[in-house]
């Protein structure tokens, strides 16, 4: 069996006499891309926060390998990452002097520090850029600082919360690929958060869907599109065709005695598929 | 180093570095310079003010003309200072997103809001210890005076007092950029309150006096020195005035009362200097209550930052 990263009991968030979270149970196995989604106010970012420490569970616990995010939350953050939605760096500061405070915020002695910044900066190509002031940077250069502040600090646990909002199209692409690639070869476990659901059918292994404070769904995207299956009503039948499928055939098929409909479908539920399911209804 | 020790070097830093240190250190060194200048150039005509026992202190209390003196800037400047150091230093951090960064590594909170306060009680030092060390050095070089060691004890327990001054009005500042999630509205909050000890408490407590113990021409002197104790009780809440005292005491080592009067012209005190040590004893209440409205304020804006969320929102 795997380690369990991350373990959600029974969470439970109060904003004012309010569930913003509600008794999650979530885990997340080492190695993962974890895909956390969830409309706007689902409880995301508190239950994030929840798991760095940095907002108090009203009950329930969540513990990141092993360690009690509440009680401990300094082991905690000194294996995790995160990466804030609307992260900011200090504007004055070149990204250099950014991450070296980052770097001795971390212990990280000086000379394997400025080692891992000069390699970061490299992995997310603002090498060139290393020793200009924040404020000069671009939306799309700031998440990729975002993402070198993330790797700096030699992660075993990387939470995102929505890293890939406001970049353009390539940019978003990159920034997927790069925490692909950090997930397999620094086998770090990778949580997040994101609104995109075709990139996150692209890079995740495994969903959960938070709504209202409760997690819905949790498993792979398959697992999750056959259960929902399950629930309809109405058997779906798959019926392969030799070529396309022409109007005299689906006709034909029509007048066959307790057919409902005929529809055209691409082969995989897709996870828009499941999340409109979800959120239909509103 | 752990993360208090990182977020003060950080701090420190860029208090060092930053544009406001620059202006603000500019403007009370050009103000030094010239006090000591043209007082070299008029040494005649005030040497009949200055007091022959302590010549060098003489060069921080006197005002020439249209020139104020050094203490005068310390006390009206002091509470900008320190508001400029402090307004904006959780608010800022926290709208541009740099606050979850930073408190998402491996410190604890406190870290981040003791490290600020003690980089800005450094910053503060640093300036005054140059500005004094240049005042100093100007004396010495162009006047050819000598501080005695006397004089010399007396403006380190002024230095003193000066940090924890403008430490308090740092400190307010930061409780203000706790609460006001806008750099504006903690920037205005914090002037507003420096205007009022500076300015509106001398008026409030007249009103309140007089109100609590109406005086006219039938008044006895008992009713007099009732309204006047009122008077001054409330008027010591103010920093501003604690801050006065404790000045005129120290640097003009004759003073032993304070009231109104003494705040106007202390020079024509009662002639015979104190030692420090009993100088000390006078003001010895007012600098404790000096230091306790600036730890109040940095316990409060600590305990209000250690409940709050994280979040911007
Ligand atoms: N400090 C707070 N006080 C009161 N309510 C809050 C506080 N912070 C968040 N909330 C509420 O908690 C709910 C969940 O917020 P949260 O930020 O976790 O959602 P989210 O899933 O991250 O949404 P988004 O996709 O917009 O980022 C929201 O309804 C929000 O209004
Ligand atoms: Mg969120």
């Amino acid at each position: 069996m795997k380690t369990i990263v991350l373990d959600a009991k029974n969470l439970t968030k109060l904003y004012n006499h309010t569930k913003v979270v509600d008794s999650i149970n979530l885990q997340i196995e080492e190695g993962e891309i974890f895909g956390f989604l969830g409309p706007n106010g689902a409880g995301k970012t508190t239950t994030i926060l929840m798991a760095l420490g940095l907002t108090e569970p009203t009950s329930g616990e969540i513990n990141v390998f092993g360690y009690n995010s509440t009680r401990e939350p300094l082991k905690v953050k000194k294996i995790t990452s995160y990466l804030p939605e609307n992260v900011g760096y200090y504007e004055d500061l070149t990204a250099q002097e950014n991450l070296k405070y980052i770097t001795r915020l971390n212990g990280i002695p000086g000379k394997k520090a400025d080692a891992k910044i000069e390699e970061v900066l490299k992995n997310v190509g603002l090498q060139d850029v290393a020793q200009v002031e924040v404020g000069k940077y671009s939306k799309g250069m700031k998440q990729r600082l975002g993402m070198a502040a993330v790797l700096v600090k030699e992660p075993k646990l990387a939470i995102l919360d929505e890293p890939t909002t406001g970049i353009d199209p390539k940019g978003v692409e990159e920034i997927l690929e790069l925490i692909v690639k950090m997930s397999r070869e620094q086998n770090i476990t990778v949580l997040l958060s994101s609104h995109l659901l075709y990139q996150v059918q692209k890079i995740c292994t495994k969903i959960g869907i938070i709504s209202q404070g409760r997690i819905v769904a949790q498993g792979t995207i398959e697992e999750i599109g056959k259960s929902l299956l399950k629930e309809e009503k109405e058997d779906l039948l798959e019926v392969k065709v030799a070529n396309k499928l022409t109007p005299a055939l689906e006709e034909s098929i029509k007048q066959i005695e307790g057919v409902m409909g005929v529809e055209k479908k691409s082969p995989d539920h897709s996870l828009e598929e499941i999340y409109i399911k979800y959120f239909r209804e509103g | 180093m752990s993360g208090l020790k990182v977020v003060f070097w950080k701090e420190l830093a860029d208090y060092l570095g930053s544009r406001k240190f620059l202006i603000l250190f500019t403007i009370i060194l050009v103000s030094a310079i010239s006090i000591v200048y043209i007082l070299s150039q008029n040494i005649g005509e005030y040497l009949s003010e200055i007091s022959k026992e302590y010549v060098f202190l003489n060069f921080f209390t006197i005002s020439l003309g249209a020139l104020p003196s050094f203490i005068f800037f310390v006390s009206f400047f002091g509470p900008l200072i320190g508001i400029i150091f402090g307004f904006d230093a959780i608010n800022s951090e926290r709208s541009k997103g740099t606050m979850s960064t930073v408190l998402s590594q491996p410190i604890y909170r406190d870290a981040l809001i003791n490290g600020k306060f003690l980089a800005g009680l450094a910053t503060i030092s640093i300036m005054l210890i140059s500005i004094i060390l240049i005042i100093l050095g100007l004396e010495l070089g162009v006047l050819g005076i000598v501080p005695n060691l006397e004089e010399i004890s007396r403006i380190i327990v002024f230095f003193i007092a000066s940090v924890i001054y403008i430490g308090f009005w740092m400190s307010m500042g930061i409780l203000f950029s706790i609460i006001f999630r806008q750099t504006t509205t903690s920037a205005l909050v914090s002037l507003m309150m420096w205007i009022f000890f500076a300015f509106f408490i001398l008026m409030i407590s007249n009103v309140i006096a007089d109100q609590v113990t109406p005086l006219n021409q039938n008044s006895t002197l008992e009713m007099i020195a009732k309204n006047e104790n009122i008077k001054s009780m409330i008027m010591h809440i103010s920093p501003v005035v604690l801050f006065q005292e404790i000045t005129i005491a120290l640097l003009n080592p004759s003073a032993r009362v304070f009231g109104i009067s003494a705040l106007i012209k202390a020079n024509d005190l009662l002639p015979t200097p104190l030692p420090l040590s009993q100088s000390l004893m006078v003001i010895w209440p007012q600098f404790v209550g000096l230091l306790a409205l600036m730890l109040i304020c940095f316990a409060v804006s600590y305990i209000v930052f250690m409940r709050q969320e994280i979040r911007a929102t």
